[in-house]
């Protein structure tokens, strides 16, 4: 995601302002400058081709300039039925995008903080064995079972289902790997002081242990949820019915249109789509990280 | 409020570490017991395996007249106060306080009731709102102390509450502890690894070392009459000076010649050891025993003259106006100074 690398660079930048300028720091800068230029010239760019009409961009390609033909793309993007069935639009796209991202995200905090329970504060037979073994899966990506987990729910008839879209999906060696590190640095006496309270596990777990860890998971939320919403691979295979597209998917239903051959590709309204696809990871991480940044200075623990 | 009695209870860890020696402790209704000793001594240990938190490897505890050996914490009507306060850092002081309660099921408005009353007892009321990170560390103890009071529990377990604070703070808190388990009429067993503590807080105190028990006594016994050599040097600052010697049966003698005249011995004859007092001696020019100064140290109340008593190091603790300066000197017992133990086991004779 160029645009989190990008926001997080501009934020450690002004975060401390220049008293004296100093030499050695002027190659450090020009690095900096030179990787944020790298991430954000593109974006730019797509912003600017996203104000001309589909014409122009198929004979001259990208721009750099602005046209008048902005509200046209976005509202193109946002509202007019498009797909093989004519029966999706930008909005609906966004919502199955948000569901997909916001599902993901929750689905791997909750699988992830769970299992991160039961391995750290359960007295279980092979527990760092079967971490290791969660562990290892960082290993083996979606892509590389992705036939097998296709069969599977086609087999459960979720094809064509958000529950067949993110399900597979919420498994996560990361979500548990800094949910258990976490964990771990909970100091003892608190579940001490909590079994003398009489807090059986489940209270422990939700009165205590998830207020807690409430950075954590903000944290996790902002990775996750940009993770979800970026799945190209998943949803493309699971998801036949046009109404169930994403953006990532929906923008390249548009440039289908040229593989087929069938007419111009709509490149203004594919460029406007890019950046409303862009723009909710985008919000996610400034909301977030202001949330959790206060988080951390409050220094509960 | 309940008595607690412990019979021959044991810790073998599953790595065959004996943390705790087979002992029994009787405390009866109302009286704060203090757990002392070196770190890993067992004490600490040992309070867990009365909360619940450690499990009894053998023998059986008793809190009134039920045995808890196998009851959940949460059961035991026990109230713990941790080292490092255990608050939960995202509970307000209230919350924290009520917590127990809301577990049990108690309506709100009563929960609400006790955490006021027990607040109020603690000057804690203008802090209900706070979260644990807003209170100096004072204000944090009273919060945990606040925690075990509202559970009204029949049994205190202090786990080293002092030892994160700073001294003035700790002698302060050490009395609000005392004035409040006396109000309270609550048994306690309070594990501390600071011989003060011990000696201004219990009604006993009970010396552990390598998971046995040393002696359990009153504080004036332990300190008058320690059982062992390792009572007589951990418990008393500065330490009692311990010199190696030998008895006849009659008159006891100093390794290095010097014999202690009128002081009595054990009718055990052969080698021995011999423990004095820093403060049951006095300086006395004209006192039989040679004792060469060799350093001063100033603590305003007292001085305290470091130097040897016949080749062996032996340190004396003096009034403020008593004039010191290094060098030779003579020194005389007070009556009832010499204790004598065996040679090996250290045990008293």
């Amino acid at each position: 995601m160029a645009d989190i690398t990008e926001s997080r660079i501009e934020a450690q930048s002004t975060a401390r302002p220049a008293k004296r300028i100093k030499w050695e720091h002027i190659g450090d800068h020009a690095i900096l400058i030179a990787g944020a230029l790298l991430m954000l010239v593109p974006v730019f760019m797509i912003f600017a081709s996203s104000s001309w009409d589909d014409i122009t961009l198929h004979r001259e390609g990208l721009q750099f300039g602005f046209s008048d033909d902005m509200a046209n793309n976005y509202n193109a993007a946002l509202f007019e039925y498009g797909g093989f069935t004519d029966s999706v639009n930008g909005v609906t796209m966004l919502a199955n995008s948000l569901i997909l991202g916001i599902g993901f995200a929750i689905g791997k905090i909750i699988v992830g903080m769970m299992a991160a329970y039961a391995i750290v504060y359960f007295r279980l037979r092979f527990a760092t064995l079967a971490f290791w073994m969660i562990f290892t899966t960082l290993l083996l990506p979606l892509e590389v079972r992705i036939l097998p987990s296709y069969e599977v729910i086609t087999w459960m008839n979720l094809g064509n289902t958000y529950t067949g879209l993110i399900v597979p999906l919420i498994a996560s060696a990361t979500a548990t790997f800094f949910f258990r590190q976490f964990f771990m640095s909970v100091p003892e006496e608190l579940i001490e002081a909590a079994r003398i309270d009489g807090a059986g596990p489940v209270k422990f777990f939700i009165d205590i242990l998830v207020p807690l860890s409430q950075t954590m998971i903000a944290a996790m939320f902002i990775i996750m949820f940009v993770f979800g919403w970026n799945q190209y691979l998943w949803p493309t295979l699971i998801t036949t019915d046009e109404s169930l597209f994403t953006l990532v998917r929906g923008i390249r239903q548009i440039m289908q249109a040229y593989a087929d051959g069938s007419s111009t590709p709509e490149y203004g309204e594919a460029a406007a789509l890019a950046i409303i696809a862009m723009t909710p990871p985008v919000l996610v991480v400034v909301f977030f990280q202001s949330w959790f940044v206060k988080g951390l200075t409050e220094s509960d623990k | 409020m309940a008595k607690v009695k412990l019979d021959g209870v044991r810790k073998v860890y599953p790595n065959g570490v004996e943390a705790v020696e087979p002992c029994d402790i009787d405390i009866p209704d109302g009286e704060l017991v203090v757990l002392v000793g070196p770190s890993g001594c067992g004490k600490s240990t040992l309070l867990r395996m009365v909360a619940g938190l450690e499990e009894i490897t053998d023998g059986t505890l008793m809190i009134g007249d039920a045995v808890m050996n196998d009851v959940e914490p949460a059961n035991r009507n026990i109230a713990m106060v941790f080292q490092n306060y255990a608050l939960y850092p995202h509970m307000t002081v209230a919350k924290n306080m009520g917590y127990g309660l809301k577990n049990r099921g108690l309506p709100k408005a009563e929960i609400n009731q006790k955490v006021a009353e027990a607040a109020k007892m603690l000057n804690l009321s203008e802090y209900l709102n706070r979260r644990p990170s807003q209170l100096s560390g004072g204000q944090r103890q009273r919060v945990a102390m606040g925690r075990a009071i509202v559970r009204s529990p029949e049994l205190f377990l202090f786990d080293e509450p002092l030892s994160n604070l700073d001294a003035k703070l700790r002698n302060q808190m050490r009395i609000e502890i005392r004035a409040l388990q006396q109000r309270l009429g609550v048994t306690a067993m309070y594990v501390t690894h600071d011989q003060v503590e011990a000696m201004t807080l219990a009604d006993r105190i009970i010396v552990l070392n390598a998971g046995r028990i040393e002696q359990i006594g009153t504080p004036g016994e332990i300190y008058s009459q320690p059982a062992s050599t390792f009572v007589a040097s951990f418990m008393g600052a500065p330490p009692m000076n311990i010199f190696t010697g030998t008895s006849d049966g009659q008159q006891a003698t100093l390794d290095g010649g010097v014999s202690l005249n009128g002081a009595g011995a054990p009718s055990h004859t052969g080698k021995i050891q011999i423990g004095i007092r820093p403060e049951d001696v006095a300086l006395d020019a004209s006192g039989p025993l040679p004792f060469e100064v060799e350093i001063v140290e100033e603590l305003g109340a007292h001085r305290l003259l470091h130097g040897r008593l016949s080749g062996q190091p032996f340190s004396v603790s003096v009034n403020k106006d008593q004039p010191a300066q290094t060098g030779p000197a003579k020194v005389a017992l007070k009556p009832g100074a010499v204790h004598f133990f065996d040679a090996e086991a250290g045990r008293r004779l």
